[in-house]
Parts: structure tokens; C-alpha cells; sequence
């Protein structure tokens, strides 16, 4: 039995995917593929969305994928912890600004 | 600053033991295809030389630096330097080659005695492109070097330059403590007197390598940000930029064994493999020459000491014709010239 859920050699075989299901598989590596693309965000740019959102979802894989894109990319490693700080400042928002729920409940039910 | 391979008597000084190496493990089980079968997939093998375009010369192992990566293990320490005698020698080829690049290599190749004598006569001989490598900090390393600025314009020079990142922090990283800001000031000096300029007919290109065991990204749009961040922090300019792939030989071959990211690496340049950057390499249209005349398909197999498979085998016996029809050598550091958009001194292939 395989001993961890994450091996980092599976990461290699993601396009496999499609092979369970060529139709639906292609569409997604299709759609995949055109989002990296440069837009009106660099191609830059949203490599370093990405780095930032793999750590937010806490993806191995994606980790894996994105910092060495990012530093394919010439991306320093000063840029990419700027941008974690993004991802871990909207997460930590997020638990906060529930505080508000809490807030209002404690105002609404205490004396 | 790091002491090469030789002065560390690190068993990989010796290029028996990287051919070695590369030869066996992940490639001698059939874990990863050798760089010949791989080649012979699409017929291509083996390589054959098209027509020649660029005889490099490498003027000696010496160099003012010791770059983490450097493929020739140069250093203060190395005392390989061609002979006044061998570079007569190489002035009767280029006087007859046809082609018509001449590109001068190191170490720093402004170290060797005789560079400036060289390059005057090597530049009477009428040549089409003439290139020499400089690693910039050479330019600003002892007074006797300032004036080479104006000396390489005066021969009409084509100066590439090694900058492996617009940040201070990556490049001295890689090519040691106070780099970023001599190899600057360099540039600064070069534009000065029109190197790099728009529309300036004194062209300056920069190279770039990736600092660590990954590939280097889209050569268009690295060029790009090194363009942009260069102009932006510092007022440089300059005309190309060369995303160059190391190869895993020499003290790269050294890091990645010592990081233990050699396999990866070796994944990573298989994966990448593209059959269509095999029609392009640089071996096929190029001659090196070493410090001591002899002569190799190109510098990665100077370095691993793999000499042309012909009979004409030194610069003393040089015949053109002859060297043209032999069989290119080709191992497993060729997968490093082939991964992607493909890398040569000149940057991407296809």
C-alpha cells in the first residue's frame, strides 16, 4: 500500500487524467492551457496568482508546478513570498471577518 | 569566493569521470532514454554537420570569477592559456574559413596576454561577426582593462555578456559577491560609448542562465523583464537577450549532484526534449577550438574532453573540408541543448 497520499512523481502523470475521459479531459487542459496565456495579465503575472492560490487550496502539486514555473519565469523568491502574504492575508481576513457573525450574534442573544 | 574543481581535486575535475557518470545510473537501466537512441527515434542520428557558420575559440581557462555553474571550471586558478603560437595557428583558419562568425571564449578570454594582439589580427581577416564573451567584471577588474570598451568598439566587436538576473541578490548568488554591481557599471561604460543602444551598429546581447536546477523560461519574454527592469533601475539597454540552458557537466554537473537534484534535472531536460531543436544545435554548424588547438564539435565536449571524430584533430592540421564530414560526438549532456525552444550560445534554436 502506498505509504504517503502525495507522491511528488504523480504530478508528472496529471495529463493521464484524460485517458479515464478524452472528451471531458481535453476541455479542461484545453481551457487549462488558455488561461496561462498572456491576456491582459502577463503570463508573469498570473504565475504568481497561481503560486499565491496553491498555497491558499494547499495543493503539493501546485506548489511544486508554480514555483518552479516562477522561477523559469525569472520570478525572485522576495516576489513570490509577497505573494503568499496575499493569499495568507485574504485567508486570515476571511476567518476575521466572520468575527462579525460572531459579533452579531453575541450582541443579539447577551443582555 | 568558490575554488574550481581542479583546485578542490574534486573527482569530476577529471571529464572521464562526468562521462562516466552521465553514462550510467538513470541511463544505463533504461530508466531514461540515452541521448543517441533518443536522437535515432527521428532518424537523426547520427549527427552530421550542416554548413559551417561559427568558429569559436577558447583563449583559456583563466578567469577573474568562479561562477557556481561555469561548464569550463574556470578560475584564477586555471592556468590553460593559448599560446601566442597556437593563435597564429587559428589566424591562418580564419583567414580561409568560411564561416562567418568568429566568437573568442574563456575563462575571461581578455585575460589571455595576447588577447589584444589577437584580436587585431584575427579582425584584418575580414570576418562577418566578431563576438568576444566577456563576463562584464573583467571590464572593471584592474585599470589595464578600462579601456576595453573602446577597444572592442574600435574592432567593431560583438560583445555577449553573461547576466544571469536584474537583481543583485540571484546574480551574486551565482557568480559571486560583488558581480551585480561591477558587471553595471560595465554595462553602463558600454552603453556610454553606443554599446546596446537602439539602432547602434554595436551590438551588445546579454545571456542568461537559469541559477538553480530548473530550465530557463520563454527567452522572449525573459528578455522582456531583463529590458525593462535594466532600463527601469539603471538607464541600460541592450539589444538581445540569450536564455541558455546549463548543461549537466563540469561544476553545474557538481551542484546538482550535491543538491541531489541530478535526476530531476535529467527528468526534466528528457521531458523537454524537442526532435525539432535537434536539426538546429550549434555543433552542427560550429568548430571549437581549446586553449591547446584542438578541436571539438563544440564547448560543452571541449570541457568533457570528447574531440571531434576526425582524423584532422588539431588546428595545426586544419582542413575544412575534411572536418565537415565527420559524425558530431553526442551524449547525454546533449539533452541539455535540446530541451524546449533548444539553447546554444546563441540562445534558442527554433
Amino acid at each position: 500500500m502506498q505509504k504517503t497520499y502525495y507522491d511528488p512523481t504523480d504530478l508528472k502523470k496529471f495529463g493521464k487524467i484524460s485517458e479515464w475521459n478524452e472528451e471531458l479531459g481535453s476541455k479542461f487542459f484545453e481551457y487549462y492551457n488558455s488561461v496561462f496565456k498572456e491576456g491582459n495579465l502577463s503570463e508573469r503575472e498570473k504565475s504568481l496568482i497561481a503560486l499565491a492560490v496553491s498555497h491558499t487550496i494547499q495543493c503539493p502539486y501546485c506548489i511544486d508546478a508554480y514555483t518552479g514555473d516562477g522561477l523559469q519565469r525569472g520570478i525572485t523568491k522576495e516576489e513570490m513570498m509577497e505573494a503568499l502574504h496575499v493569499a495568507a492575508a485574504i485567508r486570515g481576513g476571511a476567518s476575521l471577518v466572520h468575527g462579525v457573525q460572531m459579533m452579531n450574534k453575541v450582541n443579539k442573544l447577551e443582555m | 569566493m568558490i575554488k574550481s574543481l581542479h583546485k578542490r581535486n574534486s573527482e569530476l575535475a577529471n571529464s572521464n569521470k562526468q562521462v562516466e557518470f552521465l553514462s550510467n545510473g538513470i541511463f544505463k537501466g533504461g530508466e531514461l532514454a540515452t541521448f543517441n537512441n533518443k536522437i535515432a527515434e527521428t532518424n537523426q542520428f547520427p549527427l552530421r554537420p550542416k554548413k559551417l557558420e561559427i568558429l569559436q575559440i577558447n583563449l583559456g581557462y583563466m578567469c577573474n570569477q568562479v561562477c557556481e555553474h561555469c561548464h569550463v571550471d574556470a578560475g584564477p586558478d586555471r592556468k590553460e592559456i593559448m599560446t601566442k603560437e597556437t593563435m597564429l595557428q587559428c589566424l591562418d583558419v580564419i583567414k580561409s574559413t568560411q564561416a562567418h562568425t568568429l566568437d573568442l571564449t574563456g575563462g575571461a578570454p581578455e585575460m589571455n596576454p595576447n588577447f589584444r594582439w589577437f584580436v587585431d589580427e584575427a579582425s584584418k581577416a575580414g570576418i562577418k561577426d566578431f563576438i568576444v564573451r566577456s563576463n562584464l567584471t573583467i571590464l572593471r577588474a584592474n585599470k589595464k582593462f578600462y579601456d576595453l570598451p573602446e577597444f572592442f568598439k574600435n574592432h567593431n566587436i560583438h560583445v555577449i555578456s553573461s547576466m544571469p538576473h536584474w537583481t543583485k541578490g540571484k546574480t551574486d548568488k551565482q557568480r559571486g559577491s560583488g558581480v551585480f554591481d561591477k558587471s553595471i557599471k560595465a554595462l553602463e561604460e558600454l552603453n556610454k560609448i553606443g554599446y546596446g543602444m537602439p539602432n547602434s551598429n554595436l551590438k551588445l546581447d546579454l545571456v542568461y542562465n537559469p541559477s538553480g536546477a530548473f530550465l530557463p523560461g520563454n527567452q522572449v519574454a525573459l528578455e522582456k523583464d531583463f529590458k525593462k527592469a535594466l532600463h527601469d533601475d539603471f538607464g541600460i539597454q541592450f539589444h538581445n537577450l540569450f536564455a541558455i540552458t546549463n548543461l549537466p557537466i563540469s561544476r553545474f554537473l557538481d551542484y546538482l549532484i550535491a543538491s541531489e537534484n541530478y535526476e530531476d534535472y535529467m527528468y526534466s531536460l528528457v521531458e523537454a526534449y524537442n526532435p525539432e531543436a535537434v536539426k538546429n544545435v550549434m555543433c552542427t554548424n560550429t568548430i571549437s577550438v581549446s586553449w591547446d588547438g584542438f578541436l571539438y564539435d563544440c564547448d560543452f565536449n571541449q570541457m568533457l574532453e570528447l574531440p571531434v571524430s576526425s582524423k584532422v584533430k588539431h588546428i595545426s592540421e586544419y582542413k575544412e573540408d575534411q572536418l565537415q564530414n565527420r559524425n558530431i560526438i553526442t551524449s547525454q549532456h546533449c539533452y541539455g541543448c535540446t530541451a524546449g525552444a533548444g539553447s546554444s550560445c546563441q540562445g534558442n534554436i527554433i
